[in-house]
């Protein structure tokens, strides 16, 4: 079993947040590069709920032109470690 | 003394589940104090009270199914100010009944004879408050009418088949209710429906300024544009925001929009933003923010269940361009949006590709015609290019 | 509580008003020497003496308008009019004189009379003397129309209504004098607005007044057999109607069915049911059934007088269509 990385601890707040806002939904089996919207029936009330829960957890300004690029697990990890390093 | 009754939350609630008092015998409660906890079809409903004194009697027991209209508690009180009920009649009245339901509609045609269902008067009424179809009750009073009896049969059988309410049969239940209302305004409300294409360039390029400017947590939607366009375009065409009742439709004052949730697990909701049309941009979409949420988690308020005076559904997200809506009863209208979609535009002589959405109306032709639909509509879109005096 | 027949009733009411009272005193065919022909005033006429105890002339107009004229000048008349058949003669000063007055006079003139009447059939006394006829009297405003069918209510409706301002019709089912009630000492005060449960019950109404209420009771027996709870409905007063109590009783049961003496056509109970359908249409789960004589003159013969009035197994068969 390999320690937790910093990665691996973004990856889990992430879906805890997704999971908080789709109680439902199995983030375990989510596809990291399809979008939030299609897999887990997302609305924009829901996308803006997830981005302002981000900010909030990782204290990162997020402005509306980006994002595109929070729209899957696979984008939000990788502005999550740039905006980290 | 006032008396605390079972609320009608929504067109399509007979009656409720009291879950538990939040207030207990001697409690002093104000106006609009969460006095009670109600399950109905749809949700667990936090109840205010609609008068301000001391309770003097708990009568419900947690657990009681309770009909609409029914006292559940009295209350004290002081100095019995001016409205001491607030509006009892929006509170406590139990839908009117809905006239006969034709047999007709249910019934394959090579067997259907025309003519009324032979039903007596207290079994259509009470088969019209349970969203129960006569139609296809088997009668055993004089004459094979359909008797209270058998009305009551048909519900228990109904019930039995949904009793623990777990999110299935919630699910389940909420779909029989949606069908019932959605029946009722079907059958008697003379719908027209109404479109118009709205050019949305101004209003998004303006969000998009505005949003830059906003931290994230204070960020604007666009369906709070259109909650307040169609809000400030009821100003002028008064008569879609009224409740029909007794026969004739009562304007509202205030403006309370309703506004179409869907619930995750299927299903939706239309709690009210209250005077929508007096809110800022900031402040309704804090309210809807919060709406959604406890939408969501099944903790909305009891007047914001009942106090809609129009609906807005806006389905644009799920990539529908136009919404024809089912008026939600006793409303006398409803306005729908699609997806905002580039398409070719004209503008000044010259082809443009702009974003676009598709308005719509449904409306109740006893109130209003399709000319003042059509003012309505036109309002909301000259206020769209108004973006930042909305 | 002692055993009382209702003419033993109606005469202890009567002795007791004319105790009470000095202005009152009690006018008829036969109410002296004869001692009333139902045998209400035997005796009074060697207790009161001839001035309260009148022999009256067999002319209805003329000593109900005496009985009018008396009120007026401060008296307490009782005229009694020995049948309802014969008070038709009467009507003229009944209906334009002792129910307009108070009104026609702007208030100035009161009418404190109160007449009694025998009414209904079932003693074999053929067609000119077997007429129920207090429903056209309860059409009249103006008056109260009385129809007491127990021995309290026929003791003490009297004395109640010889206290009233204005002109109060009693009928006596012929039927019940000889019936024998339980009566208790010492009753309050009996009262002339409400109809009255005489026998509760949660399936069906049955609405009914004077000698029709024991009909009624029979047929709530019967129909308990049946598993049917029947609730029976004494008016008492027919007009003004009690029709609160009435309807609280149909919205309870959902089914009413209205057992009225007189013809069905035009008779009270249609006016009932019209009532019903007024203020609980909603509330009905099968129509309103009446149960009324048939459109004949009462027959003498005592089968065909039997099978021409209402009579609880007529009822029973009434309810029974309701709940099918």
């Amino acid at each position: 079993m390999s320690k937790p990385t910093a990665g691996d601890e973004t990856r889990t707040m992430v879906l805890r947040i997704l999971s908080e806002i789709a109680p439902e939904a199995d983030t375990a089996s989510l596809q990291p590069d399809v979008s939030f919207r299609d897999q887990l029936d997302l609305d924009s009330m829901d996308f803006l709920n997830f981005v302002v829960a981000l900010h909030k957890e990782f204290h990162l300004e997020i402005p509306e032109a980006d994002y595109p690029h929070y729209m899957t697990l696979n984008g939000c990890l990788a502005r999550l470690s740039a905006a980290r390093s | 003394m006032a008396e605390f009754l079972m609320p009608t939350l929504g067109a399509d609630m007979t009656e409720g589940t009291l879950v538990q008092w939040k207030k207990r015998a001697g409690d002093r409660i104000t106006k609009g104090d969460i006095i009670a906890e109600v399950d109905t079809e749809k949700a667990a409903i936090d109840v205010e009270a609609h008068a301000t004194g001391i309770i003097e009697r708990l009568i419900s027991r947690p657990g009681d199914k309770v009909p609409v209209g029914t006292v559940m508690a009295i209350i004290r009180e002081e100095g019995r100010p001016t409205t001491s009920i607030a509006s009892p009649q929006t509170i406590a009245t139990p839908p009117a009944p809905p006239p006969p339901v034709p047999r007709t509609e249910d019934i394959p045609v090579a067997t259907t004879q025309p003519g009324r269902v032979r039903i007596s008067p207290a079994a259509r009424k009470l088969a019209a408050e349970r969203g129960i179809d006569a139609g296809q009750l088997q009668g055993t009073g004089p004459e094979g009418a359909i008797t209270l009896e058998d009305v009551e049969r048909a519900t228990v059988t109904t019930a039995e088949g949904a009793k623990p309410v777990s999110g299935t049969d919630r699910q389940a239940r909420m779909r029989q209710t949606i069908a019932a209302a959605m029946a009722r305004s079907k059958r008697d409300i003379p719908h027209y429906y109404l479109s118009t294409t709205i050019d949305m360039g101004r209003a998004i390029s303006w969000l998009t300024e505005t949003n830059e400017q906003r931290p994230v947590t204070e960020r604007l939607l666009y369906g709070v544009l259109l909650i307040k366009a169609v809000a400030l375009a009821l100003r002028r065409v008064p008569e879609l925001n009224a409740l029909w009742k007794d026969g004739e439709a009562g304007r509202s004052e205030r403006i309370h929009i309703g506004t179409a949730i869907s619930l995750r697990q299927g299903g939706l909701v239309a709690p009210a933003l209250h005077d929508a049309d007096r809110l800022s941009l900031s402040e309704l979409m804090q309210h809807f923010q919060d709406l959604v949420k406890r939408a969501r988690a099944g903790s909305l308020r009891s007047s914001e269940l009942s106090d809609p005076t129009i609906t807005v559904t806006s389905l644009g997200e799920q990539g529908v361009e136009t919404v024809f809506g089912v008026i939600y009863p006793p409303q006398v209208a409803l306005v729908g949006f699609g997806k905002v979609v580039e398409r070719p535009w004209v503008a000044d002589g010259l082809v443009v590709a702009r974003p676009v959405l598709i308005a719509s109306l449904s409306a109740d032709h006893r109130v209003s015609d399709g000319h003042r639909g059509g003012v309505f509509l036109a309002e909301i879109d000259r206020l769209l290019q108004e973006p930042q005096s909305l | 509580m002692t055993k009382m027949t209702y003419r033993e009733a109606v005469r202890s009411g009567l002795r007791e008003a004319l105790r009470r009272d000095p202005r009152v005193f009690l006018m008829g065919e036969d109410v002296g020497r004869y001692g009333g022909t139902y045998a209400c005033s035997k005796g009074f006429l060697d207790e009161f003496g001839p001035e309260r105890i009148r022999d009256t002339p067999l002319s209805e107009s003329t000593f109900v308008g005496a009985g009018i004229g008396a009120a007026l000048g401060g008296m307490r008349p009782i005229v009694e009019v020995m049948t309802v058949n014969f008070s038709l003669l009467a009507l003229d000063q009944i209906l334009n004189n002792a129910a307009t007055l108070r009104h026609m006079s702007g208030g100035q003139f009161n009418v404190p009379l109160v007449v009694r009447m025998a009414t209904g059939a079932g003693r074999q006394v053929a067609a000119q003397h077997s007429h129920s006829l207090e429903g056209w009297y309860a059409h009249i405003p103006g008056i109260t129309v009385l129809t007491p069918a127990t021995v309290t209510d026929a003791r003490g409706m009297l004395l109640t209504a010889v206290q009233e301002p204005d002109p109060v019709f009693i009928f006596e089912h012929a039927y019940l004098y000889s019936m024998e009630g339980e009566w208790e000492d010492n009753q309050p005060a009996v009262d002339i607005s409400r109809a009255a449960v005489r026998r509760p019950g949660k399936d069906v109404s049955l609405i009914t007044f004077g000698g029709s209420l024991w009909k009624a009771l029979a047929a709530a027996t019967d129909l308990a057999q049946a598993g049917i709870d029947a609730e029976v409905l004494d008016l008492r007063v027919l007009r003004p109607l009690d029709i609160g109590t009435i309807l609280t009783s149909v919205r309870k049961t959902h089914r009413a069915v209205v057992i009225d003496e007189a013809w069905r056509t035009g008779s009270f109970a249609a006016e009932i049911s019209a009532q019903i359908m007024e203020g609980a249409f909603f509330d009905l789960d099968a129509p309103v059934a009446r149960v009324c004589s048939e459109e004949v003159p009462i027959p003498y013969p005592k089968h065909l007088e039997d099978a021409a009035l209402p009579q609880p197994d007529k009822i029973v068969k009434a309810v029974h269509r309701l709940l099918k």
